[in-house]
């Protein structure tokens, strides 16, 4: 049997092994060497003062009186974290990047920063949480006194008072000493999570000693434990189905909006892939945590006297199979359980107090001090904190000794959680929602409040005790519908059930209806973006319009705060990164705020905020600012919208050069063909003319032959010369040089002339006219004019291959301009040299025949154009056939 | 006032698997939740179900969605994007 003193002695030591481990790791931290002070498993560790003394001792307990419901308890949990990625991912996130401190601090900050709200939230964890750390001291002291008792000692009121003072104390040292170390930036506390980590590792080991002892040393295996459920008390399933979803949900919800659960899950967490490990390592921890609750219980049921506490079966049963060994780690477990949870909770809510509740009082009560308040904030800070330890504790302690230790714990347990988690729509709404606001968070928070302190936290302290037996059963002042236990007069609810329901649907409901009729203040709607959106642009934007703030005053104040060497420390980084020497960057919107946050790491961002405020003078953000914020993301998106246009622009320019740059270069291509082929047209006369020349200057002929000679020289120079003139007179058509004569007359008598002129003596060709279509007087050129159909008809004769060829020329009306069409029963032009034809230098058929240069139709074309109309090819007329349309302007008269 | 979005609608394989992947993760309480509301359903009190019984079902479940979430972990561990900044720096 171990005595009373060895176990005290035990317990001490192990204290002081904590110590060792809090202190080696808070000095490996200081020295840079994270290493696997930053790993996963750590981060997994430390979530685990979820399982507190109240899971230690308290599940068998609830085991042996209800059956299964216990396990709700850690299914809700085990559901939040399994499903890491809706809730937690987002929460992990904001924290990091909003440099939260608690959750008081988080939904102060989502909601515009605003000390109200902090307030309300760190009254309500403070009550909620107090008779759960006064839940904790005496699980310790009651386990202290089953060791007592064991050794022959009975202890009364006193021992056990004294020895819950004993621990409150050495909890509050403990915690005094790791947790307010340092004003941290990040309110990290490598010294305590290291230390519950360790914690962890004891309960999780103890408690699966006793399971295993319990299962395989007492029962003698699985299957007869199995056979020990069905034969015990609680061998059939008899759950309240209504109990059942409402427990697991409480659970869940209280495991994200427990205020020290949220300090190891966000606060301390290190790095968001954490997560990842924890997604599935946290749930493994408290399936093992739970796994042999039901044995124990069931054997404790088995085997213990008919009156022993169910709550400490843990210690009994070992102890009266004469396991004092297994008894001693069992109580390390159940210590360590209680410790770690006192020790992160009144971290916690030391933080929220200091930052929410007394530092807002003291900046107050300087406020008239402005920049040049003086003292040391930074140990006003730290002094509250201390002081605040010691008040949470002496709280815990102080509704331990009032409510006599009596009520069975895991009852206790549940009224803690429905109070904190009434929390809940304001921090989902507040992560989800953009049009949640302050006054909607304000009146959902302090309705559900109300609700729980009224039907569940007051009925809890005792029948009687603050709420009277009457009011319990007729409500006060004989108002049946507002009874803590039958609220509307809807009796027949489980109590707990009850509370939790009308709290969280009147909590949500007044959220939601206060947020959608109130408007926010632009702060309040900036800061709900930031968290909303939080995974769009992590970087946040600046609160702060450019201000009259000093570097000086701003470095001042901060050096109160952040403590000298890191204020300096961080000035001159910002400075550098301005790009400026020395301590004292300037003072930009992004530095305030970027200050802002660094503070808020230390001190809350409603505090933070306030600080700033002060020597800002308030230059807080408008809705201008707001407004130009917005104005800014619009500007960019206009500017690269701009860009986006103007690539588009460049694109088309590029394509146009390029169409141009083509042109020119057929263009080039087509002059050079024109100069081989102009001086290709002027050699071949010249070259007859030569050697004919040559042939009679060397004389010795006939009269005859000599007289030949000299007539192809007298052709080849006339052809030469008509070369020259039709090359002249194209470029001077095409140049514009022309200059066109006024002159008046008759179509048919231009079209006569015309036949006259280009028929010639050979009268072979076959005109067909219709001279009652041409009685149309023209105000035109008329010899350019001439020009064009002499050329037509001359084609015509030239090129017109049918046995009797035939030119018909029919003037008519198409679509109000006066054509006239030039058709001949010839084969025609080919497709491909449809084309081509009113180029210089075309011809289509062969050379000899023709004995033209190939200018005759680009002459027409440049005629028709400087008088005004057009000529072109008439496709799919049976022959060659062209369509010359006159100018309107030369229409003067239609007979 | 926002544009048309840049971010392209059809992705890589490995991207569109990644994406059900965090489908996947975000099922998992749901499907645990329903498989944790069977006992409900069960029959009560004397004669119900045994509770041997339904300790056996819960702890099956239990480590049924502890698998499913360590399986998941590993698929959606390389998206984070964090990570993939700090693997740029």
């Amino acid at each position: 049997m171990v005595s009373f003193n060895i176990l005290v002695a035990v317990a001490l030591l192990y204290v002081a092994l904590l110590f060792g481990v809090a202190f080696y790791a808070e000095r490996r931290a200081a020295r840079g060497f994270g290493g696997w002070l930053y790993s996963p498993i750590v981060y997994t560790l430390s979530l685990s003062i979820y399982c507190t003394a109240w899971t230690f001792y308290g599940a068998v307990g609830y085991a042996a009186r209800s059956g299964l419901e216990f396990v709700t308890i850690y299914l809700g949990p085990t559901l939040v974290v399994v499903g890491w990625w809706w809730v937690l991912r987002r929460l992990v996130r904001i924290g990091r990047t909003q440099r939260i401190t608690s959750i008081a601090d988080l939904i102060s900050s989502r909601f515009g920063k605003s000390t109200q709200l902090g307030v309300i939230v760190t009254i309500l964890a403070v009550v909620a949480a107090t008779p759960y750390i006064a839940l904790q001291l005496q699980s310790v002291t009651l386990s202290f006194a089953v060791f007592a008792e064991a050794g022959g000692a009975f202890w009364g009121e006193d021992e056990l008072n004294g020895a819950a003072i004993a621990v409150a104390i050495g909890l509050a040292t403990f915690t005094v000493l790791f947790g307010t170390r340092n004003l941290d930036a990040n309110e990290r506390h490598h010294g305590i999570v290291m230390a519950i980590a360790v914690e962890a590792v004891v309960k999780l080991l103890a408690l699966l000693a006793v399971g295993i002892f319990v299962v395989w040393g007492v029962a003698g295996g699985p299957t007869q434990i199995l056979q020990q459920i069905d034969a015990s008390p609680i061998a059939h399933w008899d759950q309240n189905g209504a109990r059942w979803i409402s427990l697991i949900f409480v659970s869940g919800a209280a495991f994200i909006c427990l205020p020290r659960m949220f300090q190891v899950l966000v606060v301390e967490n290190v790095d968001e892939r954490h997560l990842n490990i924890a997604g599935w390592a946290f749930p493994a921890y408290l399936m093992l945590m739970s796994l042999f609750v039901v044995p124990i219980a069931v054997v404790g049921l088995a085997i213990l006297p008919a009156g022993a506490n169910p709550d400490l079966f843990v210690l009994t049963v070992p102890l009266s199979e004469g396991q004092s060994g297994l008894a001693m780690f069992s109580f390390l477990g159940g210590f360590s359980s209680a410790t770690s949870m006192v020790i992160v909770s009144t971290i916690a809510l030391a933080t929220m107090v200091s930052n929410h509740i007394v530092v807002p009082i003291w900046l107050n009560a300087r406020a008239g001090a402005g920049a040049k308040m003086s003292g040391d904030v930074r140990s006003v800070i730290l002094l509250s904190r201390r002081f605040s330890i010691a008040g949470v504790l002496a709280l815990g302690y102080l509704y331990y000794r009032v409510s006599g230790g009596g009520t069975a714990l895991a009852a206790i347990g549940l009224v803690s959680f429905s109070g904190a988690i009434q929390v809940l729509p304001s921090l989902i709404g507040g992560i989800f929602w953009r049009g949640a606001t302050r006054v909607g968070a304000a009146l959902g928070l302090i309705t559900g409040f109300s609700v729980w302190s009224w039907t569940l936290f007051l009925p809890s302290i005792g029948t009687g005790a603050i709420i009277s037996d009457a009011v319990m059963l007729y409500g006060p002042f004989g108002h049946s519908w507002l009874r803590p236990e039958a609220l509307f007069g809807i009796a027949g609810i489980d109590p707990l059930v009850h509370g939790i329901m009308w709290s969280m649907i009147l909590n949500a409901f007044l959220f939601f209806i206060g947020s959608v009729f109130s408007f926010p203040t632009p702060l309040e709607r900036l800061q709900g973006a930031q968290f909303v959106n939080v995974f769009d642009y992590s970087a946040g934007s600046s609160n702060w319009r450019a201000s009259a703030a000093d570097a000086e005053d701003l470095l001042i104040m901060s050096q109160r705060i952040m403590g000298g060497t890191e204020a300096q420390g961080f000035f001159q980084r910002e400075a550098a990164a301005q790009g400026k020497a020395g301590y004292l960057p300037d003072v930009t919107i992004e530095f305030v705020s970027l200050l802002e946050r660094e503070l808020a790491g230390s001190v809350g961002a409603a505090t933070a905020h306030a600080m700033v405020g002060q020597l800002t003078e308030g230059s807080g953000v408008s809705v201008e600012d707001l407004i130009a914020v917005a104005d800014e993301a619009a500007q960019i998106l206009e500017y690269s919208n701009q860009l986006e246009a103007k690539s588009a622009e460049q694109e088309r320019t590029a394509r146009a050069l390029r169409d141009a740059n083509e042109k020119l270069t057929a263009l080039s291509v087509q002059k050079d063909a024109f100069l081989s082929q102009i001086s290709h047209e002027l050699r071949t006369p010249m070259t007859s003319i030569r050697s004919f020349s040559e042939i009679l200057r060397d004389g010795e002929m006939t009269a005859d032959a000599q007289w030949r000679y000299a007539g192809i020289i007298h052709d080849e120079t006339l052809r030469l010369t008509r070369l020259l003139d039709d090359l002249l007179d194209l470029s001077v058509l095409a140049n514009g040089q022309v200059t066109l004569q006024d002159q008046s007359g008759d179509l048919r008598s231009l079209i006569t002339r015309a036949v006259d002129v280009a028929g010639g003596e050979d009268s072979k060709l076959r005109v067909l006219r219709d001279p009652s279509a041409e009685a149309i007087v023209l105000r035109t050129d008329l010899d350019r004019l001439g020009q064009v159909f002499i050329n037509l008809i001359a084609n015509a004769r030239k090129y017109c291959d049918a046995v009797t060829p035939t030119l018909s020329i029919k003037v008519r009306r198409v679509s109000g301009d006066y054509v006239i069409d030039f058709v001949d029963n010839g084969s025609g032009v080919q497709i491909k040299n449809q084309q081509v034809i009113f180029e210089k230098f075309s011809r289509v058929s062969d050379q000899s025949k023709a004995g033209g240069a190939g200018l005759g139709l680009a002459i027409c074309r440049e005629i028709m154009h400087r008088l005004g109309g057009e000529i072109s090819y008439l496709p799919g007329q049976g022959g060659a056939a062209f369509r010359v349309v006159l100018p309107r302007a030369a229409i003067l008269a239609n007979r | 006032m926002t544009g048309p979005s840049k971010t392209s609608v059809f992705l890589a394989r490995n991207a569109y698997h990644k994406r059900r992947m965090r489908d996947l993760a975000r099922a998992v309480p749901l499907f645990g939740a329903v498989l944790l509301s069977f006992p409900l359903l069960w029959p009560r009190g004397e004669g119900g179900a045994a509770n041997s019984g339904a300790v056996v079902y819960i702890f099956v479940v239990w480590i049924v969605l502890i698998l499913a979430a360590a399986g998941i972990s590993r698929a959606v561990k390389s998206d984070d994007p964090l990570r993939a900044q700090r693997d740029q720096s």
